[in-house]
């Protein structure tokens, strides 16, 4: 009987490290295949992580609460009387980084190597290089899926530009001392160097970065406060969600090129016909938002070019529509995704958003729910916000941003009248497409809301 | 401060120790009646008379002998070399007498002897008279290696080279003899050995050069500045004791640091003071360290070849450019 390793699992593209919520064994406990033995907390969902070996749970690793790196030996199965010392030993360096301790992605791929796994083919070893779905551990069959789960995290350093060759970011000894110095994931900048090295010049400019989104006025305070009392801040530790967020973003806007197109929808035809539908008996409701989505879906159909993502020596253009939708949880946000959403009704597209945006909340999303998406909406429209550009979602092209329906005063042929009007912003990659193409389908967008009855046919 | 020559400073330094302390005098071929291949003991036979200026045989490895015997019986000897590959005959006796008889007669004998002459590229002197001959003698543990590069160093580095009790090899230019500058006239002025001295201040890069190769440098610094790139030059003046401080200081505070060097690259001065800074100061880097030096080859006669062997203006800007990422780099 073999020695069944448990490795922290890769659950989405953009993983590199998920935190133990909970042992749902402990250590002793016998396990079948396909227990579940934890529940694990990663960058987008809580998941189960099942046993993928049977035997004995000898030893956990990470205990609850505790991160680990994708890959790493987090726990091991085997019979009684095994031996499991090597196995353990083995975990060393790669041992798990404690919550606090910035996960590193390097680590596990030399320390998970496992020197008893047979040797794997050169082409084998760049293929575990690509990010590719198809390798998820989501449904695993055979023994060996442990071993192909160790060999994932290089997989999770592909995305970024400079750390592509094998995951070593190459940066100059003073880069990486002002980087340590003040915070700066030197994963997330672009180097400008030879060889893509990240100099100094770059770890400044990173810093002088404006922030993503500038703090408006304050709201209604009373003039006069009463003297504060109590410490002057406080440090929150980032959330899972808020880290990846934070290492997501600039990586879409520093180095995607985005613009920004804005278009004004007259919203009273779409808003009475929504109360029309959903003053129907038995028909589930109609939010605004699924009208746009339905439209966006539709005119994506008819501008292919503004379905696509930038491939970097080509253009990939979507045949069908994957919607994410951005959904605001109190610790930050999160975009499941609406397959298909072209070939939906109005009303499937109402029941299933509804769904993924509930399952979000309550954080229930299978994994495979949260990646995919070819085009994204982000709708602030319930903060009474008139306009707000958003920024893309990598590797998509372009995600619209939209605002709320308000009642503004406009000018009929009778002179002035009361009518409802929505902002739309599009963010489009300018790799990808260019202004003319995000206007002309802001364009059909606004006609297709603006004749809502065609959402129906 | 009077204005003079590199060659009237090292003269005036000569004289004043001669008239200071009557146990220094001067050895070597044609330095009493010709007054000096490159005149630098101009006027000293006449003062100081043929029992101190001493003419010899054209015989480097039997005067500089005589001149570490003389040491050892308390006379301290500035022997001159016409030129300084013409040491390489002397070899043996600066290398297994000189440098090393304070430590194998346990401390009993010092050695307080000055070789000096010119060395280093020139103008169209070829392979055998152009070398950069500080490398053959910075090392020997026991000697100390001098190179002034303007007169007023020339005068306070060759009176403390005189008064030091070690062996110190002092290598001029025959392109520097003529060079002017401010020198102090005080008898009692001393620059003292392995202090390196900031010849310019930038703060983008650090060049480290020292003779003919500074003076290249200063004038890349002028051109780079108009381009916006702020050099700092840093001439450590004394190669062994080597000033490690001021290089590594001003590395830290660049950022980036070029060493520029006459001769071959393989195992220069350059590869030391590069070691040195990235040993010392590697947190502090933010490119590699990066080399100017002469090429791989014997000093071609032909001026067109002796300029492409040779660090030049353009090659120093290029490699300023390449530390700073500024355009030109890779």
């Amino acid at each position: 009987m073999a020695v069944t390793k448990v490795v922290m699992p890769k659950l989405s593209e953009q993983m590199e490290s998920g935190k133990v919520i909970k042992w749902l064994k402990k250590e002793g406990d016998r396990v079948q295949s396909g227990d579940i033995l934890a529940e694990v907390e990663t960058d987008k969902a809580d998941v189960e992580m099942e046993a993928f070996g049977a035997g004995v749970l000898r030893k956990i690793l990470v205990s609850a609460g505790d991160t680990a790196p994708v890959g790493a030996l987090i726990g091991v199965i085997a019979d009684e009387s095994e031996d499991i010392n090597a196995v353990v030993g083995q975990a060393g360096g790669g041992a798990p980084a404690q919550a606090a301790a910035a996960p590193s992605a390097a680590k596990p791929a030399v320390a998970e190597r496992p020197s008893a796994a047979p040797p794997q083919p050169k082409s084998e070893d760049h293929a575990a290089r690509k990010p590719s779905p198809s390798r998820g551990p989501e449904a695993p069959t055979s023994p060996r899926v442990a071993e192909v789960v160790a060999q994932q995290p290089a997989a999770s350093m592909a995305p970024a530009g400079p750390s592509a060759d094998g995951g070593r970011v190459k940066a100059s000894p003073l880069a990486r001392k002002i980087a340590a110095q003040s915070g700066v994931d030197l994963k997330l900048i672009q180097g400008s160097g030879p060889g893509g090295r990240i100099v100094r010049r770059d770890v400044e400019a990173s810093q002088s970065a404006p922030p993503a989104a500038a703090a408006t006025a304050p709201a209604l305070r009373p003039v006069a406060q009463p003297a504060a009392t109590g410490p002057e801040f406080e440090d929150v530790p980032l959330t899972t969600m808020r880290a990846a967020i934070a290492k997501r973003m600039p990586l879409s806007k520093a180095p995607v090129p985005h613009f920004y197109v804005t278009t004004e929808v007259a919203m009273d035809r779409a808003w009475a016909l929504r109360e029309e539908l959903n003053a129907l008996d038995g028909q589930p409701k109609i939010s605004v938002n699924d009208l746009i989505i339905r439209a966006a879906a539709l005119t994506l159909v008819h501008h292919p070019g503004v379905n696509a993502s930038f491939q970097g020596e080509s253009i990939r253009v979507f045949h069908r529509v994957h919607m994410g939708i951005a959904v605001a949880l109190d610790e930050g946000l999160i975009t499941p995704v609406l397959r298909d959403t072209q070939a939906k009704s109005l009303v499937q597209i109402a029941v299933e958003a509804r769904d993924l945006a509930e399952r979000a909340r309550q954080r229930k999303l299978r994994t495979q729910e949260l990646s995919g998406a070819t085009f994204s909406i982000s709708n602030l429209g319930m903060y009474d916000v008139r306009d707000f550009s958003a920024i893309i979602n990598p590797p998509e092209g372009a995600i619209l941003a939209v605002g709320a329906v308000r009642k503004v005063p406009v000018v009929t042929e009778d002179g002035l009248g009361v009518g409802r009007r929505m902002a739309l912003t599009i963010s489009c990659d300018h790799r990808v497409m260019d202004g003319a193409m995000g206007a002309r389908y802001l364009q059909d967008l606004k006609k297709l809301l603006e004749e809502p009855l065609r959402l129906l046919v | 401060m009077a204005v003079m020559t590199y060659r009237e400073a090292l003269n005036l330094a000569l004289r004043e120790e001669m008239r200071r302390d009557p146990d220094v005098f001067v050895m070597g071929e044609e330095v009493g009646l010709y007054e000096g291949a490159y005149k630098v003991t101009q006027g000293l036979l006449k003062e100081f008379g043929p029992k101190r200026i001493v003419d010899t045989p054209i015989a480097e490895s039997g005067f500089t002998g005589v001149g570490i015997g003389a040491t050892m019986v308390g006379l301290r000897p500035v022997v001159e070399m016409m030129t300084f590959n013409f040491a390489l005959l002397a070899l043996d006796q600066i290398v297994n007498s000189a440098a090393k008889l304070n430590y194998m007669s346990g401390g009993q004998f010092n050695v307080p002897i000055v070789i000096r002459g010119p060395g280093g590229p020139a103008h169209q002197l070829a392979a055998q008279h152009s070398q950069s001959m500080e490398v053959y003698f910075y090392h020997v543990p026991g000697l100390k290696v001098v190179r002034p590069s303007t007169p007023m160093d020339a005068k306070g580095l060759l009176k403390s080279a005189i008064r030091d009790d070690n062996p110190v090899i002092f290598i001029e230019s025959e392109t520097l003899y003529n060079v002017k500058g401010e020198v102090p006239e005080d008898p009692d002025f001393l620059i003292p050995l392995g202090e390196a001295v900031v010849r310019r201040e930038g703060t983008d890069v650090t060049v480290v050069a020292y003779m003919g190769m500074m003076y290249r440098a200063m004038e890349a610094a002028e051109e780079l500045a108009k381009d916006g790139i702020s050099v700092e030059i840093v001439d450590p003046r004394t190669l062994q004791p080597m000033d490690k401080d001021t290089i590594i200081g001003s590395v830290r505070k660049t950022h980036r640091a070029v060493v520029v060097e006459a001769g071959a690259g393989f195992a220069g001065m350059g590869s030391e003071i590069a070691t040195e800074i990235t040993e010392e100061a590697f947190d502090d880097l933010d490119a590699p360290v990066e080399r100017v030096t002469g090429a791989q080859a014997p000093m071609p006669y032909a001026r067109n070849l002796e300029r492409a062997k040779t660090p030049t203006k353009e090659k120093i800007m290029d490699a300023v450019r390449k530390v700073c990422y500024a355009n030109g780099s890779r």
